[in-house]
């Protein structure tokens, strides 16, 4: 019955899955902020494949988001290359990425226009890009923000509802542009265990729905387990990879896999990895840098 | 509990404005303007009529102010009844009018595009920096022999003075504004001019705002100043002409009309600023109450 009904919603799915293929080579990133080289990112490779939910995980500080800002365009890399789908973002020539659509950034304390309603700030992207007509847009945000449960807020402005809500429409938002990545930087990361564990079921909602390609940056190893496909781990400053889990749990999950015993053993096979960054990383007592 | 709809739609526009005045009068809140507005004028009609302590013995008392004021016969031919009062009233407030449109409409793109762009900033405020801090009573001199007529160096001195504030308020106003708000629009597809203004616009509104009651104050201080100066009529031509010919009175009821009506005006560009801030009212709303 489930096999049915999902592929006659599969047609999207389908397509979105073979689109989002992020491929990090050998980046290295320093930054010279006081005249003196930091390096925050050295030698990292990542092959993500399309539809993939890669969740890196590391101890505050590490470079992760380094990471992030590099494929969103925000920073430049220093040597190295970043592709998605096989066209250069960032490589030799062309250190910054250019800004798009095609992936777009839920920002750790979340970035929602405050003078715009939730609606406003869906419909944002596809009104800019020109993609849709104003009325196209605020429609189509009006009709997916129902779909993620927030139809009765929708003309209400950010700085009036939850922070849960809040984040939750800020997804929205990205998803409207029918991005090929979506990049999350720690996006719950100040919110209560209760609140965290409703966003990470709609955030599974929203991918088996989509399939789109995830690149989610979090220092909560059991959120990384719960959602990725991938769990990469990085070592602190500079960040290279340090051991990388497959997560073969079966999708779609929910809460209940918290409590399961194959969650658990990967968690704890984990831990031991990320603990030991987590000791450098604070006797280090390195601030964050971007 | 039934007569109480808690989820439907509260009430807006005039109907809110009604509720909410109604009820700020069960707080003690309006009530305690009055008592500090009597305390202050009880302190100096104590002063100055009842005990007569210098200096304060020296001007007009609240009584003889206050009769005077209201009086349809007026001693020093000035009163709330008399045609020159408000002849007063209107031509400083049709300057300040003036001033302060042209401060805010050359100011606020000013300070937006300074805010905005690293390299117009670099060009503009130095020459700014070293502006700003002259006082505006040593641009007379200057005002005087640029402009031949009586007006135009009392609006040319008042523009001044609030065209700084507004300018630098907003200036600040971008550089204030979140950065993650940039990245955001960036990464939705925008160009430049929709980060003008779906971002720097808004964004900056609350410390325009914040900017704008600082100018209309400091526009009325060197519109007055200039109007002591130079100028026919004005609440600072009243003020200055009473004091030259001896009528004390008439000089301190100049002042208190000032006092009201910079007053009210600032009451208007806050009104007009929680107006264009709904975002910010709600939020805010949200917090408090």
């Amino acid at each position: 019955m489930n096999t049915a009904s999902a592929q006659a919603n599969s047609t999207s799915s389908a397509d979105a899955a073979t689109k989002g293929a992020i491929s990090i080579r050998n980046v290295t990133k320093i930054y010279d902020p006081d005249g003196v080289n930091v390096l925050a990112v050295e030698d990292c490779s990542i092959e993500i494949a399309p539809g993939e939910v890669c969740m890196i995980v590391g101890p505050s500080g590490c470079g992760k988001t380094t990471l992030l800002n590099a494929i969103a365009g925000f920073h430049s890399i220093t040597s190295g290359q970043i592709d998605l789908d096989g066209e250069m973002l960032c490589g030799p020539g062309k250190p910054l990425a250019d800004q798009g659509a095609d992936r777009v950034v839920v920002f750790q304390n979340g970035a929602l226009f405050p003078w715009k309603t939730l609606a406003d700030n869906v419909a944002y992207g596809p009104i800019v890009q020109g993609t849709m007509t104003k009325a196209e847009a605020y429609g189509k945000a009006v009709d997916m923000l129902a779909e993620a449960g927030l139809s009765g807020v929708a003309g209400k402005y950010p700085g009036e509802v939850s922070s849960g809500m809040a984040r939750r429409a800020e997804i929205v938002r990205a998803l409207i542009n029918d991005p090929k990545v979506l990049l999350l930087d720690e996006p719950y990361r100040a919110m209560d265990a209760l609140t965290k564990s409703i966003m990470h079921e709609s955030l599974l909602e929203v991918y088996d729905r989509t399939k789109v390609t995830i690149f989610f940056i979090t220092h909560d190893l059991e959120e990384a387990i719960f959602l990725g496909d991938r769990v990469i781990v990085m070592t602190t400053r500079p960040a290279r990879t340090k051991k990388i889990v497959d997560v073969k749990i079966e999708r779609p999950r929910d809460y209940r896999l918290l409590s399961s015993e194959e969650f658990r053993v990967l968690v704890e096979e984990t831990k031991g990895a990320v603990h030991e960054e987590a000791v450098k990383a604070f006797e280090a007592g390195e601030r964050e840098l971007a | 509990m039934s007569d109480r709809d808690v989820a439907t739609q509260g009430p807006s526009g005039l109907s809110l404005f009604l509720y909410k005045t109604k009820k700020s009068f069960g707080t003690p809140m309006p009530y305690l303007a009055f008592v500090g507005i009597g305390l202050w004028l009880f302190t100096y009609w104590l002063l100055n009529e009842q005990l007569k302590i210098s200096p304060f013995n020296k001007i007009p008392g609240p009584a003889e102010v206050l009769t005077e004021w209201f009086s349809q016969d007026p001693i020093w031919g000035t009163s709330l009844f008399t045609e020159d009062y408000w002849q007063n009233i209107k031509a400083s407030c049709l300057r300040i009018l003036i001033a302060f449109s042209l401060a805010t409409g050359l100011g606020v793109p000013l300070g937006l595009f300074m805010g905005w762009s690293k390299k117009f900033k670099d060009y503009t405020f130095p020459v700014l920096e070293l502006l700003r801090p002259i006082p505006i009573l040593a641009w007379v001199p200057l005002s005087i022999v640029m402009f031949q007529s009586f007006e135009a160096p009392i609006l040319f001195l008042a523009t001044l003075a609030s065209f700084f504030v507004t300018t630098l308020n907003t200036m600040l106003g971008v550089q204030s504004i979140d950065e993650s708000y940039f990245r955001a629009a960036g990464c939705l597809g925008s160009k430049r001019r929709h980060v003008f203004i779906h971002v720097v616009l808004p964004g900056s509104l609350p410390f325009v705002f914040t900017g704008l009651q600082i100018s209309i104050g400091v526009a009325w201080f060197s519109l007055v100043a200039a109007e002591m100066i130079s100028g026919e009529f004005g609440l600072g031509y009243m003020i200055n002409a009473s004091y030259m010919v001896n009528k004390y009175v008439t000089m301190v009821m100049a002042m208190l009309t000032l006092g009201f009506v910079g007053w009210i005006t600032s009451a208007m560009v806050r009104a007009a600023g929680s107006q264009m801030m709904q975002w910010r009212e709600k939020a805010l709303g949200q917090g408090g109450a």
